[in-house]
This record gives C-alpha cells, structure tokens and sequence, in this order.
C-alpha cells in the first residue's frame, strides 16, 4: 500500500458570497483530509454540513458565488488549486471523476444513452464515434445492466431509477479515473436496489482499483462500506479516523449523537432519540465551537474559542475541547497556517 | 483557524438614512417613476402648460419646424404640423389621452381579469373550464387583431377604446391571477376560514384578494406599456381616439404623410414621448416585480 | 404520442368553435349588424335584402348557423371595395405577409438567440447588461414607430432603401427590421432565461463533471435544450408576426394581409375586416398545433410516451 496519499486537503475553506458582497455562508471550513489510492473515504454529515461542496471543491465544479479561499489540494502529487481551468478539464472525468445523487437530472433527456456514456471516452481519449459506442457497451455490461445492446440506443427516461444511477456509474468509471467521489448515489433508489448497487460498487472499486470516496448521511452504508470516516459539522471536520474505531467509540460528542440516534430493533426506549436544536446559520457561524448550541457536554471554552483538531490516537482526530488532554499544553495534528 | 475577521457586515439601515436614500439602496428607479409622474402632471395641467389650443391651428403657420432649425420660430417651440397647430401643445395634450386611456383601461382589465381569475380559480369547476377555455380562446387571437376588429365594429371613441382595450386584455389578468389563487386554496388560513364556515364569497374577498393584489399591481405596471402602445397603435390605423383630439398615435399618423419630405419633427417627438412613457412604466414594472414578489419573475 | 396529438386536435377544433362564436357575438352584438354588412351609402331597399340575406329577423341560433355554414365552405362574404369573395383576396395576399414575416422571424432569431446565449453565459456582465438595455427597448418601441424612423434615415436622408411597396428584396429589409425588433428582443429574453436555467441543471454540472471543454457543455448540452422553450415561442410568433403585421404592413404599403385588414377599415369594407380577423385567428389556432406536434416529434420525452 503506497504511502503517499491519493489526495490531501489541507485548510481547504470554501465560502459563497452573496451578489452584494454582504453575506459569506462558509460551507467549506477549513478542511482536512486524505485518502490512499484503493481506500474508502466515508464523509458523513446532515443537509446543509458543506458535503456536497467540498465534492465539488475537490472538482472545482463550483457555482460563481462560490470561492475557494485558502487551502491545498494535492492529487497525485500536484497542487489543483495551480491548475488553470483547461488543465482542469484533463483531470476531471479521467482521473478524478464524481457521481451525483439524482440519475434523472444528471442524464441529458435529449441524448442517448449510448452518447452520454461515451462522451468522456471522446473528448479524453480522441475515441471515434464506434469506438466510444462500443466501450459503452461494455461499460453498461461492467454495471451490470441487462440487454446493454438495446439499452445504449435509449434514453434516459426509458429507464428505471436504479438503471440510471448505473448508467451514471459507467459514466463515472468510463475513463478509468484513480477516484471517484459519489455524492449520495443511493439517497434516490429504492431500499431493495441500495443493497445491490453498493456491492456494484464495492466490485468496480476492487477491479480498477478506484479510491471511492462516498458521501452519505447513512450511517448503516458507511459501516458498510467505508475503511475511513470524516465527519462533516457546519462545514468543518469534527471527527475523522478509521471507521471501526469512531463507531466503537466515537470522540465527538456529535458523532456520539449520530451513532446514538440510530435506532436499534432490540431497544427498548419509547422514543426516538434527536439530536436537540437545529443546524447552524452558516453564514453567520458563532465564534466557538459551531455544536456548542447543541452539545450536551459543551463547558465555557467551547463557546468562546473554536477548538482545532487534536490527535485523539493514532490516525484519529477530533474537532473538540474534551478531546484535548490538558486546556493549555496540545498535541495538535494540523496547526492552520493559511498560505 | 478561520476567524470572523473575514465576514462582512450589512451596512446599517437605521432609519436616519431617510426614505429616499432607503429606495435608492434598493434600486429603485428614480428617473423613470420621476418621467411618469412627470406625464401624469403634464397631463393633469395641460390646459395651464400647453402654449397654444391643440385642436385649431393657423394655415399661415403649417409646417413649421422646430425652433432651432431655419424657418423655426420660438412661437411654436417644436414646430407645426399640416393644419398649423402646435406640436408641443398636441404632444401635451397627448399625454393627457394617453394617461387616461392608459390608466382606465388597465385598471377596468385588472378588476374584470382579477376578479374572473379569483372566481375561476377558487370556485373551480365548471366555472373555471368555462373562464379558462374563454381566456385561451381570447389569448389565441392576437391582442392588437382582435382589439382592431372590435373598434372596427363600434367607431371611434375614446371610451370606446378604454372598453375595448379592457376586453381584449383582461385576460392576462385571469390567467395569472387564477395561478395564484390555486395555490393560495391549499394555504393554512383559507383552510382555517373554510371550517370557521366563512361563505365562499367572503373567503374570496377578505382572504384571497389582499395576497393577490401585489400580482396584480405588478402586472398593472407591465400592461401599462403594451396597453399605451396598442392605444397608439390603433390612433396610427385611424380607428383610435378620434380627431381633432391629439393622441400621439394619431400624430404619428398625421406625420407620416410628409415624412417623405423630410419633416422629422412630426414624427421623432410624439414617437419620443410614446417610448419615454412605455420604457418608463417597463422599467417600474420590472423593478416592482421583482421586489414585490420573486415569484412573479416568470410574468 | 398518438394520444397527445389527438388531445391536441380537439382543442384546436374547440378553439376555432369559440373563435367563430366570439366574433359572430360581437358583430350582432353591438347594434345593428346590417350598417356594418351593407355597402356605405345603400338604400333601404339594400338593407332589407342584407336583412334577408343574413337572417337577421331570424333567431340567433339559425344566424349562428348559416354563418357557420358560409364559413365552413370558405364563403367569407365579398369585399364592398374590390368585389371579389373576400377569401380569394386573403389569399392573394398572403403569400406576402409570409414572406415579410418569414424575414422579419430569421431576423429576430439570428438577434435574438445568440445575444440571449451571450447574455447568459456573460451573466451579470457587460453582454448581459447591453442584452437587458436591448430588451428593454425592444419591449417599448412600437414596431410602426420603429419603421417610421428607418424611412426617414434610410429613404428620406441616405436614400438606400425604397419606403414603399414590394418587389425587390431592398423593400424587404426595413419592414422585416420594423416588424422583427420587438420579437428579437423577446426571443433574446427567453433564451437568456431558459439558458441560464439549463446551465444550472444538474446534467450541465454533470457535463463539467466529466471534464468537458466548456464550449462543449454549451454547444452540445446546454444549447439544445435552452433552445425548446424558444423554438416553441417562435413558432407561435410567426403566426402572430403576420397579424401583428398590419401596421408595419401600412407604414410601408407592404401588399401583406395585414394591409389588406387596414384597407377594410380605411374603406368601411366590413366582410373583409371579418373575413380577415376570422382567417386570422384560425391560422393562428392551427399554427399552434402544429407547433405542439412538432414539439412532440421533436422531444423524445414524448414521442416515445406509449
């Protein structure tokens, strides 16, 4: 296993500003994070915790409003933030490709299937038409789509929901990218298909040996699935670390409430347990630690100062007070030093 | 780690910005409302600012051009036309035909169509299939085609055409109206007055109506143009306000016999005044439509 | 699809009912429909027959009914002023408000789509901004006004264009600029809008996803779907163009239909100002369907909607 990781976020912060310049929503807050080729990444967090933005950070796919601030993004050894957009343009969809969470809306109503499929094969590789449509073939064959001969030569709207959200993974791994961020891809199917197209994924990943990184607020596909968690709070990471150790005994007092709140077959409680409060106002942050409001174990400093992330053991950190041995003297993982 | 330094505040809207300054922050358009008002008090005091009697003219002083060209005289500001009467006198009393015939005519289409499209869309039903397949109907046929066959059949009049042009555009008015009232049936508070056992008709009036007035003012500002243009639009084919009263249209139409000859000022000054007063109520009614309601922005 | 055509069929077939209806309502309804169906200047001997002749002592069903009659076999009444069948003069003329309004449509959507694709892909900026000004005074210009000033520049001034008449291609330009001013800014509105709402599509996104060049994204993805919503307008313009027509058809003497529509007000020549608005109206009626079936052929959504 290379040690040099696949990709690395440092202090990556991504903000949105409004048309008049007056209201910053921070969606992205200072993140860091890294994943090995072959390895997957599970990013948990609710609606409206920068998930989604970071993905599209990682791509730079992101809409005018938005602006990266500071921050690193090394992959495969180069820094993207340098690349200009044309220079972008040959990585995305070749070496780094991403998948979205609704396959209706990401298919093009107009095209074939067989044309949108193969669409990154020509403009990557300066395939010819026959070329393209033929690896489109194999590619609906590799997700495991029945009948891929009739089924290129349709369109989007002829297929059923779990068909589309193949199709869009054939898209994603058509050019063979080294990895592929999946943005909720089962939050739209059916519970009886999640089951199958996670273990398509699981398989595409041994194959090609894909770094996945997967984007969830599904606690259950990431135990499934995942090796390591980061766990995203208004835009920051809280918790990051190997999967099995952050469920067994998890640092944050955030992930310790999402793991709590699942519930269990065998509990006897009568009631679901929530986690009190609502998620923050992200454009208008308070000054400490951003789940302070809603922490049952948050004391003074959590609501003066924002904690930095703190080793918690080894490969582990967390975004939290408690997780700081003694008030002054820290073993800080990363201390921010914006560039 | 990030800091708040790089937030930015809203700047301070405390009431000692004073009113206008508080429209100016949000864009309001000053110049246009200001040319509209301007119109509106032209029009209610031309008789005290108009120079000369807009309806008789001296065949002494025809043709002559503005005043600063040769031949111009500052007796007649912007020049005469065929029958020696004053353009700036006309174009005065033409903003009065077209405020009015504007003004009324938008209004009596806003009532009718408001009215219609909060009957059709609360009552649902036969009534609505009966309104809607009207309003497309009326909707299929072009406004200007149709509001041309009607003046056709009853002459000209300035009433006559306040009515017509009422007719022919209410419904707008109904389409869009009813769209709103179909969603707002499905709000909390007309539910909450149905089981209070409010009668339809007061549920129409005292619920519906005040959440649909912002649309229809907005659209009001916006028919305004179109209503103006048409007005002018039938002056020109002669089937508009009736000589001798000046209507810019109808001035235009005047003009245009001896535009050959090159006598400009009959046509670039009331075809001036007819764009200044539709891009003025177009920019208000833009503005107005997108501070009122950001769901208008499909009107 | 065969379903949606059919649907699409009786509307057209009820709307050109109400449209029949509309006007014969009007025409009786207003006074005395035997002023407006006699010649200027008859003798009460004419108007007892013109009486006789429309039923208009009978009841208003029977009316209604030998109307529809005469309509539906193309028997719109004969022009006071030229004393032909009214039909065969709208036919005549035609074929030139087609053509005025075929040039003044190319116009409008050369204009008015690449300025609204420009606008959205510059949004905010320059291109957008002088789009915006550019609707604006599209919108607020009366497209007579607008010609009326191309003659005096043009004809009166420079002396390049003739201000009257047809028959070369030179007497074309100014009436289809006159007429295709106001739709070009409509149009330029619409793809702005519609481009800008393909643009933030999530198959867009997707698009940029895969690492398309953007004038891929645009050209391929964004463009033919931005495109539908305009298509479908435009074809529903151009029916509007040749009854919006009538004005600058009477600017510049243009021997459209429009014009012909003016001659029967100018000469109190009723049967054609009926026959006309009828024809009018039914074209515009059938236009629009044919414009939704093209829609459905051209959509695959539907077309292939068992």
């Amino acid at each position: 296993m290379p040690n040099a990781p696949l990709l690395e976020l440092e202090n990556l912060s991504t903000h949105y500003v409004s048309a008049q310049g007056t209201r910053v929503v921070r969606a992205v807050d200072d993140v860091s994070l890294r994943i090995h080729a072959g390895e997957t990444l599970g990013i948990v967090g609710e609606s409206g915790s920068g998930k989604s933005t970071l993905a599209l950070t990682i791509m730079r796919v992101l809409p005018p409003a938005a602006r990266i601030v500071s921050g690193k993004m090394m992959f495969e050894g180069e820094d993207l933030l340098q690349k200009s957009d044309e220079e972008m343009q040959k990585v995305r969809g070749r070496r780094m490709a991403m998948i979205l969470q609704d396959p209706m809306a990401s298919l093009n109503p107009l095209f074939t299937i067989g044309n949108q499929v193969g669409e990154s094969i020509r403009v990557h590789e300066g395939a010819s038409r026959a070329t393209a449509w033929n690896r489109a073939r194999e590619l609906l064959k590799a997700v495991r789509i029945p009948s891929p001969e009739t089924r290129v030569r349709q369109y989007p709207h002829e297929m059923s929901g779990g068909m589309r959200q193949r199709i869009v993974g054939a898209i994603g791994i058509s050019c063979e990218p080294r990895l592929l961020i999946a943005d909720e891809p089962t939050t739209s199917l059916d519970l009886t298909i999640q089951a199958q197209y996670l273990n398509l994924l699981r398989d595409l990943q041994r194959e090609h040996g894909l770094a996945l990184i997967f984007i969830t607020h599904n606690l259950g596909i990431v135990a499934k699935m995942c090796d390591q968690l980061a766990v995203m709070y208004a835009g920051r990471v809280v918790e990051q670390g190997p999967v099995s150790r952050i469920f067994s005994a998890p640092a944050h007092p955030y992930t310790r409430a999402l793991l709590g709140s699942i519930p269990r077959m065998t509990d006897n409680r009568e009631h679901l347990t929530a986690i009190d409060g609502q998620p923050p106002d992200l454009a208008a942050l308070p000054p400490g630690c951003a789940f302070a409001p809603r922490c049952p174990m948050a004391f003074a400093r959590c609501r003066a100062e924002a904690p930095p992330e703190c080793a918690v053991d080894e490969g582990r950190t967390a975004r939290c007070w408690l997780a700081v041995p003694d008030a002054d003297a820290k073993v800080e993982l990363k201390r921010s030093n914006v560039a | 780690m990030s800091t708040t330094s790089e937030v930015l505040t809203l700047p301070s809207q405390a009431p000692r910005f004073g009113f206008i300054r508080g429209l100016r922050l949000s864009g309001f358009p000053m110049i246009p409302t200001a040319i509209l008002l301007g119109i509106a008090f032209v029009a209610v005091f031309a008789n005290q600012l108009a120079p000369h009697n807009p309806e008789v003219g001296s065949l002494v002083a025809r043709f002559k051009p503005p005043f600063w060209e040769t031949g111009g005289t500052t007796k007649y500001l912007l020049g005469t036309d065929q029958l020696g009467r004053d353009v700036l006198s006309r174009l005065i009393f033409g903003a009065r035909v077209s405020m009015v015939v504007g003004i009324t005519a938008v209004l009596f289409a806003g009532v009718v169509g408001t009215t219609l499209g909060i009957i059709s869309g609360y009552l649902g039903g036969w009534v609505d299939q009966l309104i809607m397949r009207l309003t497309d109907t009326w909707l299929a046929l072009p406004a200007l085609t149709f509001a041309i066959f009607l003046a056709a059949i009853v002459g000209p009049s300035m009433w006559n055409i306040v009515i017509i042009l009422g007719i022919t555009y209410w419904t707008r008015y109904a389409r869009v109206i009813r769209g709103e009232v179909l969603s707002l049936k499905e709000r909390e508070f007309v539910r909450l007055a149905i089981v209070a056992g409010c009668s339809k008709w007061t549920i129409m009036r005292r619920h519906i109506l005040p959440n649909v007035i912002n649309s229809a003012v907005v659209l009001g500002t916006l028919m305004l143009g179109v209503v103006i243009i048409t007005e002018a639009t039938l002056s020109f084919l002669g089937i508009g306000v009736p000589p001798p009263q000046p209507a810019w249209g109808l001035m235009l139409s005047d003009g245009k016999q001896s535009l050959m000859v090159g006598r400009w000022w009959l046509t670039i000054f009331p075809g001036c005044a007819i764009m200044l007063m539709v891009l003025s109520a177009n920019i208000l009614g833009d503005w107005l439509r997108v501070k009122l309601d950001p769901q208008l922005r499909q009107l | 699809m065969k379903q949606y055509i059919i649907t699409r069929i009786g509307y057209c077939l009820l709307s050109l009912f109400l449209l029949s209806l509309t006007i014969f309502f009007f025409v009786r309804v207003t006074g005395d429909p035997a002023t407006l169906l006699v010649e200027p200047g008859a003798s009460p001997d004419d108007i007892a027959a013109i009486h006789h002749q429309f039923g208009l002592d009978r009841p208003l069903l029977v009316q209604y009914g030998l109307f529809m009659v005469s309509v539906v076999t193309g028997d719109l009444g004969q022009s006071f002023y030229y004393r032909t069948p009214v039909l065969e003069l709208y036919w005549s003329r035609l074929p030139y408000s087609v053509m005025l309004a075929t040039a003044a449509m190319a116009f409008s959507l050369l204009l008015g789509i690449p300025s609204g694709i420009l606008a959205a892909v510059r949004v905010g900026r320059f291109w957008d901004s002088a789009g915006k000004v550019f609707a604006l005074l599209g919108l607020s210009l009366p497209s007579f006004w607008v010609g009326l000033v191309l003659i005096l520049v043009f004809s009166v001034y420079l002396g390049w264009l003739p201000s009257s008449g047809a028959g070369t291609p030179l007497h074309l330009i100014m009436p289809a600029f006159a007429l295709g001013w106001y739709f070009a800014a409509s149009h330029m509105r619409l793809t702005r809008s519609s481009m800008l709402e393909v643009l933030g599509s999530e198959y867009v996104k997707l698009a940029r996803l895969k690492g398309l060049p953007q004038s891929l994204v645009i050209a391929k993805h964004a463009f033919k779907n931005a495109l539908i919503p305009v298509l479908t307008l435009a074809g529903i313009n151009f029916v509007i163009m040749i009854s919006v027509a009538v004005v600058v058809e009477t600017v510049f003497a243009w021997p459209g239909v429009g014009r012909l529509l003016y001659e029967g007000i100018a000469f109190r020549d009723f049967p054609v100002v009926q026959g006309t608005v009828l024809m009018l109206g039914a074209m515009t009626v059938i236009v629009n369907l044919v414009v939704d079936v093209l829609y459905a052929v051209i959509d695959p959504r539907i077309r292939l909607a068992s």
